[in-house]
């Protein structure tokens, strides 16, 4: 006398649980033929269960998580580089990668994306290597050879036939392009561009030559180098050293649905707060994950949760979270405590004491935890 | 006695002092600099007048009549000759400065205007938020405008030169004119600002005039906080404070001198500068720009805003810390007979800490045995305290009068006895296992003991380690402390949920020695293991030899379990083979665990170890932290007496390693030798294929490397191959004991790459590392390969080589400690005034919510097991009544 799929799924599903635990009992169920009287049970059980698991009220969650992200902190390597995913691709781990997290900085040191590819890319290497030229930004160097001919007062750039056709740059479109970005005639005769300053000045002829390598000719700005790799699924993901998520997102092929980048503040700007909070999760996971280090994701979830509270990523510490708290002395005890100090006498700045630290600093009990609980007693009647 | 009701101060304003105020607060003016006349005996109105409070014991302050200790301290003041600037202000009032007419002192902004920014700071206020921005734009706005909007008084520029100097600079047909602004000048126009403007830039105007910000009367802080210290020659030594002064003083009276005297400009201006001078040090003595004052020493003067400031100021260091009574510290020592929950107490800190007992009818019987054993015979007391307060030292003389004596309301100071709860901390307090509850055993010698389970919390060992004790003082303390903070509630983590308490080093070679012999055991061994436990039967011999009967280890392991645990995992020491045989594993690494018998599988780091012990784990959350406690207990003990029945040490002959393996690491080193010269011919013939992305010198340091790295791991096989599981180090590293196959690889076969920043080494003289070295000789002995193992011993250059790397390993660990300190400051401070509510959700201080519900599922992540599909698969299994399908 089991019950069906459909009658287990619809009481799993109205009982007072987290998401997960509901699909993953009724996931479990499923499995089993179960009789209604042992349903009963089992949702009796689950439930008290969850009430045992629960967190407890007054819990100070966020000493907690923050211990539990600080302390493995001292087990952490300080290697800064090593290879991540790719071995071509170096990338800040350990705890330099952590302190950067949280100090939410706007450029990372090693600003990374893993692009996905739509599926008729994916799974043609032709096609993924045409969307990496496309993607990474080439400079005149890897073209060919640059030289100075001083008494002609010209450039001359001698392009290499193979790295045009392999990365499909025609050379009127490259002749174009510098024109464009130089704002000076170029002359193009085979394989060979020539140009040269608008007045024949020697000072101008170098500053020519300095600008023309900076010119990026195809690709994007920022992305220094793109690194193709065959996934074990078959499908190839681009690696790129370098970040600039909006315009790749913009170039057809990329699959936006999975592709990311390791900047935490470019996600934010890009796709909005909700998904600058999921990186920051996602971020520091991995961080710990790669060291070995187990954290609950809990913890992780409150700290980006605190980044994130007000609608743009913040930092931990004096210009963030920490430099924006209400109480004066809470402030004064962290950072830089003469000038906040002086500016509250200015501003005429009331402490509440409602925190932690402005208690202990007054010699009273604090407001958290059993701080937190007051006894209440019936008068005997 | 009288209980006080318990105050609570809602809220602290923070304002400045108008001169009015300051002259009310005041108790005296000071006008002499001299502090004690040759008696010794404070001046009157000098520095150190019995008005402003005492030090010196015996004297009584003239203002409140305490005596030293008792007054808290008042303050005088000094009247100022002349206006100065409070540097902490300085650059606020240039901003301000700008901002406001030079004539009539109004802001330079249309009413409506202002009217719009007060609205804008008021809203921001209320929330909570700062007006730091708002404020800004109202000096940039009113900064544009070059002429008064009230009176029509063209502005002029002023010039800021650090660190208090204002000069305004008057332009006339092109040709400037500059003329420098006393405080005075500054004074008048800040005095002609209105209340409503001083709000548009974000002062209160009720607590904060803009021109209480030049000094017209100098506070003269307390006695008490300036104490003056008499050395041993009987010489007088004053405070940093009190020198500042007397300067200032002195400076004050000679300006007032020469003023009076009708002095030139220019000598009243250098006195002017120099008053503010003084008052600028006195307040703050790092100002950029301003040269330090020094004591005679040369030393620079810790002057007020030094207090303050840093780790040691008074904010850090004596309000957000504090030194307490009632705490003991120590070398600590283990002690694996000693329940992981108590700590050992040397007998002479027992008798120095105490517990206070209220005498009451139902234990003044009590008390009173206490106060007759007086202070020197253990559990005795060391002070009495009256029923109306006054404390009597109980001593060997008086203890039996005493003890008669006391009655009820009475408090009996007594000492620390055995089941006393205390909270033991090792720094540093990283996480909240750093300070838990212990139960005290008092115990000879003069070492704090510790069960060795106890250490991964504490992260502690014994090579000189100290340990900090306190004693909770009240009734509520103590519940608290033995509620929550006890050791038996802190066995599992709240960083991942699982088991930080847990069986170390030997704990697992012993019991792996144990669990993995085929022994069999007879009565006499078997009862010798058990001995320290509570097992008062044997179970049922598994049979007989010779005719005496014997027992299997893992029956005298299944011993200590509890019945009703079922539990199977795979042992630390598994293979990780392809395909896992399970119950059949020939390693005998597959644990199966029935109703409380370990029917198969070796016990190690997987089952007992801190942070993995799967069956600590098992226990702690489906059966109760005492049987958990208790388990780990048994475990350590019989641990200790199953490695004692083996014996377990380690020497250099562990690493002794055949000739023929030698021959065959030899080989291989030789072999890994050639390959890397066959690279670099390759590389210096162009023939070497470049990695992508990767320049061709990077790529030969890469191939190197894994050659490199691939010949020390084979050769760490070879050796592997050869020192088999009867060796003391394979043991260790394979029951997760303690060290790696790695390290025992370095001792016996090879100790390999040095490295620095994960490369090889490359630096030292042009072209090579060293000396001994061909110039761009790029071999792998010539940056940092080290052939020879531990055992064989390094030649000089790889010495040499491995002294860089282990440097720079060193230099690591500095490095990470402060910037992980540093990070895990910022986070608590970010972070320590969020707390779950009653409703689910996290919330600050503000009563902003952070999260709606806490990790988005409410689940502690004590217990985020819970979470897991293998939980609900429980659930249903035990419903389903089964164990496994």
């Amino acid at each position: 006398m089991s019950l069906s799929e459909k009658t287990i799924e619809e009481t799993v599903s109205t009982l007072p649980l987290p998401d997960k635990i509901i699909s993953n009992l009724s996931n479990e169920l499923k499995k089993t033929r179960v009789t209604k009287k042992q349903l009963d049970e089992v949702i009796e059980r689950a439930l008290a269960a969850y009430e045992n698991s629960r967190i407890p009220p007054c819990e100070a969650a966020g000493v907690v998580s923050a211990q539990s992200i600080g302390e493995p902190g001292t087990q952490m390597t300080m290697r800064t580089f090593h290879y991540a995913g790719v071995a071509e691709i170096n990338v800040t781990l350990g705890l330099p990668r952590l302190i950067e997290i949280v100090d939410a900085r706007k450029n990372p040191s090693t600003p990374m994306m893993t692009i996905f590819l739509e599926k008729e890319y994916a799974f043609d290497r032709d096609k993924a290597r045409e969307l990496a030229w496309k993607i990474e930004a080439t400079y005149i160097n890897s073209l060919g050879n640059t030289s100075t001919d001083i008494t002609e007062m010209k450039i001359i750039i001698e392009l290499n036939k193979k790295a045009l056709n392999q990365r499909n740059i025609e050379v009127e479109e490259l002749a174009g392009k510098i024109e464009e970005e130089l704002g000076i005639p170029v002359s193009s005769s085979g394989t060979t561009l020539t140009m040269g300053p608008e007045e024949p000045s020697y000072r101008q002829l170098l500053q020519l030559g300095k600008q023309l390598r900076t010119v990026t000719l195809k690709g994007i700005k920022g992305i220094k180098r793109v690194v193709i790799r065959k996934e074990e699924s078959g499908e190839y993901v681009l690696y790129t050293e370098g970040s600039e998520l909006k315009q790749v997102l913009g170039i057809d092929g990329v699959d936006n649905t999975r592709t990311r980048t390791n900047n935490v503040n470019e996600i934010f700007e890009v796709m909005g707060i909700e998904a600058g909070r999921a990186a920051l999760i996602h971020e520091a996971t991995e961080t710990l994950n790669e060291q070995g280090l187990t954290v609950d994701i809990r913890h992780l979830m409150l700290v980006a949760d605190i980044m994130s509270v007000d609608g743009e990523v913040k930092s931990i510490g004096r210009h963030g979270i920490s430099g924006e708290k209400a109480s004066v002395l809470a402030r004064a005890a962290f950072e830089v405590t003469v000038s906040h100090l002086l500016d509250s006498g200015i501003a005429g700045d009331v402490d509440e004491l409602r925190g932690v630290t402005e208690n202990v600093i007054v010699g009273q009990p604090i407001r958290l935890g059993t701080g937190n609980v007051r006894l209440i007693s019936k008068k005997a009647t | 006695m009288v209980v006080a009701t318990p105050k609570r101060i809602k809220q602290i304003k923070f304002g400045l002092i108008s001169p009015k105020e300051y002259r009310k607060m005041s108790v005296t003016r000071v006008i002499t600099a001299d502090t004690y006349d040759d008696d010794g005996f404070p001046i009157d109105m000098g520095l150190m007048d019995t008005k402003l409070g005492v030090i010196d014991p015996g004297l009584r302050c003239k203002t409140c009549g305490g005596r030293a200790g008792e007054c808290p301290g008042h303050f005088g003041h000094i009247e100022l000759v002349a206006p100065v600037i409070h540097v902490g202000f300085a650059k606020l009032l240039r901003k301000i400065l700008r901002a406001i007419c030079r004539e009539c002192g109004a802001l330079l902004l249309d009413p409506k205007k202002k009217e719009e920014y007060i609205e804008q700071i008021r809203i921001l206020r209320k929330m909570g938020q700062s007006a730091e921005d708002v404020v800004s734009e109202v000096f940039k706005e009113a900064r544009k405008s070059g002429t008064c909007q009230y009176c029509g008084e063209a502005q002029q520029d002023i010039k800021f030169e650090k660190p208090s100097a204002y000069i305004e600079v008057d332009e006339v047909d092109g040709i400037k004119y500059e003329h420098k602004l006393m405080p005075t000048d500054i004074r008048t126009r800040l005095e002609k600002m209105s209340d409503v403007d001083a709000e548009v830039i974000g002062m209160d105007p009720n607590n904060a005039r803009p021109e209480w910000m030049i000094l017209t009367v100098l506070p003269v802080p307390p006695v008490t906080m300036r104490p003056s210290i008499t050395l041993e020659s009987g010489q007088r030594s004053e405070d940093d404070l009190t020198h500042k002064l007397v300067d200032i003083i002195r400076i004050n009276q000679r300006f007032q001198e020469n003023r009076e005297a009708g002095a030139p400009q220019l000598i009243i201006e250098d006195l002017w500068e120099l008053l503010q001078y003084h008052v600028t040090t006195f307040i703050d003595n790092a100002v950029s720009g301003v040269p330090p004052a020094r004591h005679r020493s040369g030393r620079p003067l810790k002057t007020l805003s030094q207090r303050l400031k840093g780790k040691e100021g008074r904010f850090r260091g004596s309000l957000s810390g504090k030194r307490v009574n009632f705490s003991a510290r120590t070398v600590i020592s283990p002690d694996p007979n000693l329940r992981i929950f108590e700590v050992g107490v040397p007998e002479a800190i027992a008798k120095e800490l105490t517990i206070t007992m209220n005498v009451t009818p139902r234990n003044i019987e009590e008390a009173r045995e206490y106060t007759r054993r007086g202070p020197e015979n253990h559990p005795g007391a060391n002070y009495v305290i009256r029923a109306d307060g006054r404390r009597v030292k109980v001593t060997e003389i008086n203890g039996e009068e005493l003890a008669e004596l006391v009655e009820i309301g009475w408090k009996v100071e007594r000492q620390l006895k055995d089941g006393d709860i205390v909270l033991f901390n090792r720094q540093p307090s990283l996480h909240r296992m750093s300070i838990m509850a212990h139960e005290i055993k008092v115990l000879p010698h003069k070492t704090f003991r510790l069960n060795p389970a106890v250490c991964p919390p504490y992260n502690a060992d014994f090579d000189g380690d100290e340990m900090n004790m306190h004693v909770p003082q009240n009734e509520e303390a103590r519940a608290e402390a033995k509620i929550l903070m006890h050791v038996k509630n802190n066995i599992l983590s709240p960083r991942f949920g699982g088991p930080i308490i847990g069986g170390i080093h030997d704990h697992i070679s012993g019991l792996f020695l144990l669990t993995n012999s085929k022994d069999k055991i007879n009565k006499n061994d078997a009862l010798e293991l058990l001995a320290k436990m509570e097992i008062r039967e044997l179970p049922e011999p598994v049979g007989k030899e010779n005719g005496a009967p014997y027992w299997t280890s893992k029956q005298i392991f299944s011993q200590i379990l509890p019945g009703g645990l079922d539990i199977e995992f795979k042992a630390e020491i598994c293979e990780k083979c392809d395909q896992c045989k399970g119950v059949d594993c020939e390693h005998d690494a597959y644990v199966v665990i029935k109703d409380g018998v370990l029917e198969q599988g070796t016990i190690d780091e997987k089952a007992v170890g801190a942070f993995k012990g799967i069956i600590i784990d098992k226990l702690t959350k489906e059966f109760t932290p005492d049987i958990a406690c208790k388990f780990i207990d048994d475990a350590t003990r019989l641990s200790i007496r199953g490695i004692m029945r083996k014996g377990f040490s380690f020497g250099i002959d562990d690493e002794y390693i055949p000739d023929e393996a030698q021959s065959q690491i030899n080989e291989v080193l030789e072999s890994a030798s050639d390959k890397v010269e066959k690279l670099i011919a390759a590389y210096k013939a162009g023939e070497l294929e470049q990695l992508p992305g990767r320049t061709i010198d990077e790529t030969l340091e890469m191939e190197i490397m894994k050659e490199l790295s691939k010949a020390r791991d084979s050769t760490g096989e070879i050796a592997g191959r050869h020192l088999g599981m009867e060796n003391s180090a394979v043991i260790m590293a394979r029951s997760g004991a303690r060290g790696s196959m790695l390290n025992l690889t370095q001792m016996a076969a090879c100790v390999g790459q040095q490295a620095v920043r994960g490369e090889r080494i490359q630096r030292g003289y042009a072209g090579r590392t060293l000396p001994h070295f061909d110039k761009g000789d790029l071999g792998a002995s010539a940056h940092g390969f080290v052939k020879s193992s531990y055992k064989n011993g390094l030649s000089p250059t790889e010495y040499f080589f491995h002294a860089i790397g282990g440097r720079e390993g060193l230099v690591d660990t500095a490095v990470r400690t402060s910037q992980s300190g540093y990070l895990q400051r910022r986070l608590v401070n970010a972070m320590q005034d969020l707390e779950v509510q009653y409703d689910g959700t996290v919330r600050d201080t503000r009563n902003m919510i952070i999260q709606f519900k806490y990790g988005e599922d409410g689940i502690d992540p004590m217990n985020s097991d819970f979470s897991k599909p293998e939980a609900a698969k429980r659930i249903i299994d035990s419903v389903m009544g089964k164990v496994k399908e």
